[in-house]
């Protein structure tokens, strides 16, 4: 039987307004489904309306869920209870949210047993746990069970949460970006997991993401959501190869980033140099032993997993770490640790922009004050010269002149980081450091920002990209720099 | 102050009705003493004289109109609780914002301090300087406020916590900003709205605070009339004329109570506030 037949679903506001539409697809066992969209495509509702559920406001007003044969929105209360995690079972997006911070590991894979299979006996229990968590690769030592979540890394974390949803042995697993708080290494690890585990049970899957290169790799086929409503299904490989739809080509063009044309910097003058870089926080040692210099107009990667030390060294470079020791230089002269020992022409000429755009402005401010604050600071402009600039800011950055009066919380994330981008571009730097500016935003958001860093590049500035993303990478970085956790 | 949520604030009906009757018996407080029909301690009739034509609520415990005391008395615990309240939130939150961005030595000492502070309960604090030092009303004043000032010391300081440790901030140090700036330009607008909050709590408290001074005999001297000095002088003819205790508690309990809901009708604004900006 097909474990999983979704026809005709719909989700609509309710004002009426449909998020998700006219959805089809069938799935046999063992297949995955790849889901992918930028924010705001219905991904998420799609995912959630798949075991029934939908957020407030929200309603499925219509079509069938068929898992195993049973339509999942016809069923109520505890029918419905049992079918969740039994035969279909969801992965979250953040399992250190996920998971119960006052339980141990231990308990939380007895309880959802308890629940959902009382009738197992102590010794088939114990033995499906052991068989579960060999599957997913975690060590099933007692040590390792009474540990609680925080006690885990990010990666034992979601294969908790995978073991939390195979122990069952559901016909069906949804997934909603699992992945996105994972560095790349462990998650190659995951996906290789999760990817035995759907083969070898048979288990069919839906895998929602924004990351083309996880989808490609992972899923037998891809579906491709736009405005809640299917634009393109296909086998992947197809679909890589030869996307149909035009808005699944320019989704594929923008995750693909040309990768950036080689030259020849080594004549340009220095601008920064870094001499035996420490950084220690709260008295132990994060990173240490760092040498590097970056040109005029060069982009210099700053890569390594998560705990590597990227964002000390990048903090320490803008004079924001608390404890640092070394040498830096900057344009030949000697560039102090601490940023209350710098000139103003140093902070002014070196800028740093952060990774989360939600928290880059004050969001008591509007765009136009958050950009009147370092004009005002370092240009002593006032009135309708301040005004001038910021509406070329704005322009440079490619915003309409009219957002200047609007809070940032009406903003969506690629335009706040433009805001910031901008808020960076008015101090007039020579030195840009960008904090992974990238991974928060869609694909194509990323890469109208990476174009706008390249164009400001070919105008002679220097940037420090700090990321994790090898695709980024490739499309912006001169030279790439690793960082290795001590 | 354009920072703060004004149209949302006045949508809501907790906020409206709170801050209407607080300025209600804030108005009848002020304007009270013009409208008093006769001197406060005018002794005009029977003690515990009955209702009349003349003097609507009666007579209290040695002969003076009633209502004349009730529209006299409201000023003190009115300008005292809100200035008790207001000089706490100023002292307060400026200590606290400067704990909150300092994060050094200076952050230990000013919560080491409130927290010794804290420890003293706030009613036998003013109490014990009251019953040593007198029954000044700036000296009253000042021991209320400074009774209240852990709290929104405390206070003042998580949230400044909160908002110091975004990156807008971070940014803004690195261009080398002063710390005037950052605490007055970027922080206060983000924790106005819960400062706000917690002085309409200490409002109601204060409130409590100088009536129970003045029952208890250590706020205001006889002579003068007060809200709270006259529930204690007339308790003992409660049978015989209720109205000379019952209005002046009414009143006390409706300036409590009005601004309690100011206070956690601004509280529900924010949160609403905050769950609509993603």
């Amino acid at each position: 039987m097909t474990p999983l037949r979704v026809q005709d679903l719909r989700v609509q506001l309710d004002s009426g307004k449909a998020v998700v539409a006219d959805i089809h697809f069938a799935l046999e066992a063992g297949e995955i489904l790849g889901l992918v969209g930028e924010s705001g495509s219905g991904k998420t509702t799609l995912a959630t309306a798949l075991l029934g559920h939908v957020r407030k406001g929200a309603r499925i007003s219509g079509g069938q869920v068929l898992v195993a044969g049973t339509d999942l929105l016809g069923l109520q209360g505890e029918a419905l209870r049992q079918a969740r995690g039994g035969v279909i079972a969801y992965i979250p997006q953040d399992p250190a949210m996920a998971l119960n911070p006052a339980l141990r590991i231990l308990s939380q894979l007895q309880e959802i047993l308890a629940a959902h299979a009382p009738q197992m006996s102590r010794a088939e229990r114990q033995q499906r746990l052991r068989d579960t968590l060999q599957q997913v690769g975690l060590p099933d030592d007692q040590g390792f069970l009474k540990r609680f979540a925080h006690q885990l890394s990010g990666g034992q974390q979601q294969r908790v949460l995978l073991a939390l949803a195979f122990i069952l042995r559901p016909q069906v697993v949804v997934l909603d970006e699992p992945t996105t708080a994972l560095d790349v290494t462990t998650q190659a690890h995951f996906l290789a997991a999760l990817r035995q585990l759907c083969k070898t049970q048979g288990v069919a899957a839906v895998y929602v993401s924004h990351d083309l290169g996880v989808v490609e790799s992972l899923a037998d086929r891809v579906m491709v959501l736009y405005a809640g409503r299917v634009v393109e299904c296909a086998e992947t490989a197809q679909l890589f190869r030869q996307p149909q739809h035009p808005y699944s080509q320019r989704l594929l063009a923008a995750a693909r980033l040309a990768a950036r044309p080689l030259e020849d910097l080594s004549q340009q003058p220095l601008l920064l140099e870094v001499d035996e870089l420490a950084v220690s926080y709260a008295g132990r040692r994060v990173v240490a032993g760092v040498n590097l210099h970056v040109r005029r107009g060069e982009c210099l990667a700053l890569v390594g997993a998560s705990g590597s030390g990227k964002s000390s060294v990048s903090r320490a470079l803008v004079g924001l770490a608390q404890e640092a020791a070394g040498r830096l230089r900057f344009a030949g002269a000697p560039l102090n640790l601490e940023v209350g020992a710098r000139s103003s022409e140093q902070r002014r000429r070196i800028q740093y922009i952060f990774q989360n755009p939600l928290r880059a402005l004050n969001t008591r401010h509007t765009v136009a004050q958050s950009l009147a604050t370092p004009l005002r600071h370092f240009f002593g402009l006032r009135g309708a010269a301040l005004r001038e600039r910021i509406e070329q800011a704005l322009t440079r950055v490619a915003l309409p002149v009219a957002l200047a009066d609007a809070y940032p919380g009406s903003l969506s994330g690629g335009e706040r980081q433009r805001v910031a981008i901008a808020r960076a571009l008015v101090c007039e730097p020579r030195l840009l450091i960008c904090d992974e500016i990238t991974s928060a935003l869609d694909v194509s958001v990323q890469a109208s920002i990476l174009e706008l860093l390249r164009g400001l590049q070919a105008e002679g500035m220097a940037l420090v990209f700090v990321t994790h993303d090898l695709n980024v990478v490739r499309a912006i970085a001169d030279r790439v720099v690793t960082l290795k956790a001590q | 102050m354009l920072c703060l949520p004004w149209r949302a604030l006045a949508a809501n009906r907790q906020v409206r009705q709170g801050a209407g009757l607080s300025l209600l018996v804030i108005g009848l407080a002020l304007a009270g003493p013009l409208l008093a029909p006769h001197g406060a301690s005018e002794l005009l009739g029977p003690v515990y004289g009955a209702p009349n034509t003349s003097a609507p609520l009666g007579y209290d415990y040695l002969g003076h109109d009633v209502l004349s005391r009730v529209l006299v008395g409201g000023w003190s615990v009115v300008w005292m609780a809100l200035a008790a309240a207001s000089l706490a939130l100023l002292v307060g939150a400026g200590l606290g914002l400067l704990a909150g961005f300092s994060r050094g030595p200076l952050d230990r000492l000013i919560r080491w301090s409130a927290d010794l502070s804290l420890a003293f309960p706030e009613l036998i604090l003013v109490l014990l300087v009251v019953s040593l030092l007198g029954r000044e009303p700036w000296l009253i004043v000042l021991t209320v406020a400074f009774a209240f000032l852990p709290g929104m010391i405390r206070q003042t300081r998580a949230s400044t916590q909160a908002v110091v440790e975004q990156e807008f901030i971070e940014v803004l140090r690195a261009m080398g900003l002063p710390r005037r700036h950052l605490l007055l330009r970027e922080v206060l607008p983000n924790i106005l709205t819960p400062m706000l909050v917690h002085f309409g709590s200490m409002l109601t408290w204060a409130i409590g605070i100088l009536s129970g001074l003045s029952f208890l005999g250590y706020g205001v001297a006889p002579p003068a009339a007060d809200w709270g000095l006259m529930i204690s002088e007339n308790q003992g003819g409660l049978v015989l004329q209720p109205w000379a205790v019952l209005v002046p508690a009414l009143l006390i309990g409706v300036f409590a109570y009005a601004s309690n809901m100011l206070a956690e009708g601004i509280g529900r604004v924010r949160a609403g506030v905050l769950e609509h900006t993603p």
